[in-house]
């Protein structure tokens, strides 16, 4: 990519983002909106600054919580789909279910995990964080492993090649670009997970819980957490896509490539 | 000297390349969806020879090379490959095999493709890319070896699919219609490397195809083959001597082959089929 291919396509979602704030600082003047209706972008910015330090300290909390939750989802995804390949049997049991369960808020659970665990406890939340990415990496790595280029078996087949040299050969890279389409879905669904769960209950120290305590309080803080909350969603989204860049720009436009 | 004497003088084993005897195969057996797939076919290809299977679509000329490549097993029937069943070929490489789609590995660079047979049979890194480059060399695409598959045009990775099939030095090469997705100037351009290439390698070939022109120029014997069930029919011999270009294209026998095949295909030759049979074998002693 270019410089100038990257000028050409940053300037206008950048140029749009800033007549929108412009649009918006404008519109709460002239219709004198009040600041628990909607406060203008720069006295949220001004409560941003102003409350550094404790919007930091919640964004490292609900941040943790989705990291942690991340990882520990993603090792268990990736673990489950080498399992669902290996026992047929297994997979025809669990991967409709995970299909389903995709599609499920099953954000909700983390009411019922609050219970399980002392009220101080972070554990819940990350539980919650670890099921949600745990079946958005197990689906998409399951069918990157499975869903193998029929000529590339037979090929395999012909040098009788072993089945973990079928393993390593071929279903384990064309798992990888799956693996990081996962990612990059699970990334910024992990942090709204770990914000969402924060709603449920739990120690109120999270940019969740503090959005929920501020309500009644000062709306510009309260502002201030949301920008906080959508900046750690796009550092997350913008890690996973920087990781999978890094480790696809050799593979070309398309994972499957054209071979006609 | 003649390609096809050229690639005699490689071969190890003196014996023929491939030998199908009676060979039956039978999709779902015993159900209303049975399939006749093969019935008593009989082949046999020499060392060093280049034979072209056609037939119109189900005649089972593939379900043929599968079973040559032992990728699928016969009902009834033996088949040699090498000298061995084709069972022990096949784990023991002997044969490298090239399909329709070129089947490279996109994360790989192209000589790494090149390389996978190799790495398979645990060679050792330095030794493989040295192989691996002078297969390139032999396609001719030696300048290519660092690029991305998906970087290279339908005809050049089919060239690099057949220098991966070749990388083990195997004795036969099976190809199943690799030239099918290719357009026709592409085509004869490949056909004319295949035979170079083959011939210097000293290859055995099978080759599956549906084109006339294509089985033709290229083979020492058509199989001709009729489907439901699928049987040989008819084999002719193409002494079009070696070796092989655009003039050959232009022969009146050339031509004259082409119409034998054609006519072989409509079922209207003037002998029947048997004893076309008995002449193939008899051209074969």
């Amino acid at each position: 990519m270019t410089f100038r291919h990257v000028i050409s396509t940053v300037w206008p979602p950048v140029l749009f983002g800033v007549a929108f704030l412009v649009a918006w600082e404008l519109a709460v003047a002239a219709f004198d909106w009040q600041e628990y209706f909607l406060p203008a972008p720069s006295v949220i910015w001004q409560a941003f600054v102003d409350n550094s330090d404790i919007v930091r300290e919640a964004a490292i909390v609900s941040g943790q919580n989705a990291l942690v939750g991340l990882v520990v989802g993603t090792v268990l995804g990736v673990a489950m789909s080498f399992l669902l390949m290996r026992f047929r049997l297994l997979n025809d049991m669990v991967s409709p279910l995970a299909v389903a369960l995709n599609a499920i808020p099953i954000v909700v659970l983390v009411a019922i995990f609050n219970n399980q665990f002392a009220t101080t406890s972070e554990v819940p939340r990350r539980l919650m964080v670890t099921l949600i990415v745990y079946f958005v990496v197990l689906v998409n790595v399951a069918k990157g492993l499975r869903q193998v280029d029929a000529t590339h078996l037979e090929l395999l087949h012909s040098y009788a090649a072993s089945p973990f040299d079928v393993l390593r050969k071929a279903r384990v890279p064309n798992a990888v670009p799956y693996f990081f389409t996962a990612l990059r879905v699970a990334a910024p669904l992990a942090v709204i997970t770990a914000f969402v769960a924060e709603y449920f209950g739990g120690p109120q120290n999270g940019l969740g819980s503090r959005i929920t305590a501020t309500v009644s309080g000062s709306r510009a803080t309260m502002w201030a957490y949301v920008l906080a909350a959508m900046l750690l969603g796009l550092l997350f989204y913008l890690v996973s896509i920087a990781l999978e860049s890094l480790t696809t720009q050799h593979r070309g436009a398309s994972p499957k490539g054209d071979n006609t | 000297m003649s390609d096809q004497e050229l690639r005699r003088q490689h071969v190890a084993w003196p014996g023929n390349a491939v030998e199908v005897r009676s060979v039956i195969k039978t999709f779902n057996a015993g159900t209303p969806k049975q399939v006749d797939a093969l019935v008593d076919i009989d082949l046999t290809v020499e060392s060093g020879e280049f034979v072209s299977l056609i037939g119109p679509s189900g005649c089972g000329k593939s379900t043929l090379l599968r079973l040559i490549a032992n990728l699928t097993e016969p009902t009834a029937g033996s088949i040699v490959v090498n000298g061995k069943p084709a069972r022990q070929a096949r784990v023991d490489q002997d044969y490298g095999m090239a399909f329709q789609q070129a089947g490279l590995f996109d994360w790989r660079t192209v000589v790494r493709n090149v390389e996978l047979p190799l790495e398979l049979k645990s060679w050792d890194r330095a030794r493989r890319r040295a192989r691996a480059m002078e297969m390139l060399e032999l396609v001719k695409l030696d300048e290519f070896a660092g690029h991305r598959p998906w970087q290279l045009s339908g005809g050049m990775q089919q060239r690099v699919a057949i220098a991966r099939a070749l990388a083990a030095a195997p004795e036969l090469l099976l190809m199943d219609e690799p030239f099918g997705a290719l357009d026709e100037m592409t085509r004869e351009h490949m056909q004319a490397e295949l035979l170079r290439i083959t011939a210097e390698a000293g290859t055995s070939v099978v080759f599956v195809t549906h084109s006339i022109p294509e089985a033709v120029f290229l083979a020492d014997r058509v199989v001709v083959m009729s489907p439901r069930p699928g049987r040989i029919t008819e084999l002719v011999s193409v002494e079009l001597g070696d070796p092989r270009n655009t003039d050959t294209r232009e022969d009146p026998l050339f031509f004259k082959k082409v119409t034998e095949v054609r006519e072989a295909l409509r079922g209207i030759g003037a002998k029947s089929a048997d004893e076309l049979l008995i002449e193939g074998v008899a051209e074969e002693r």
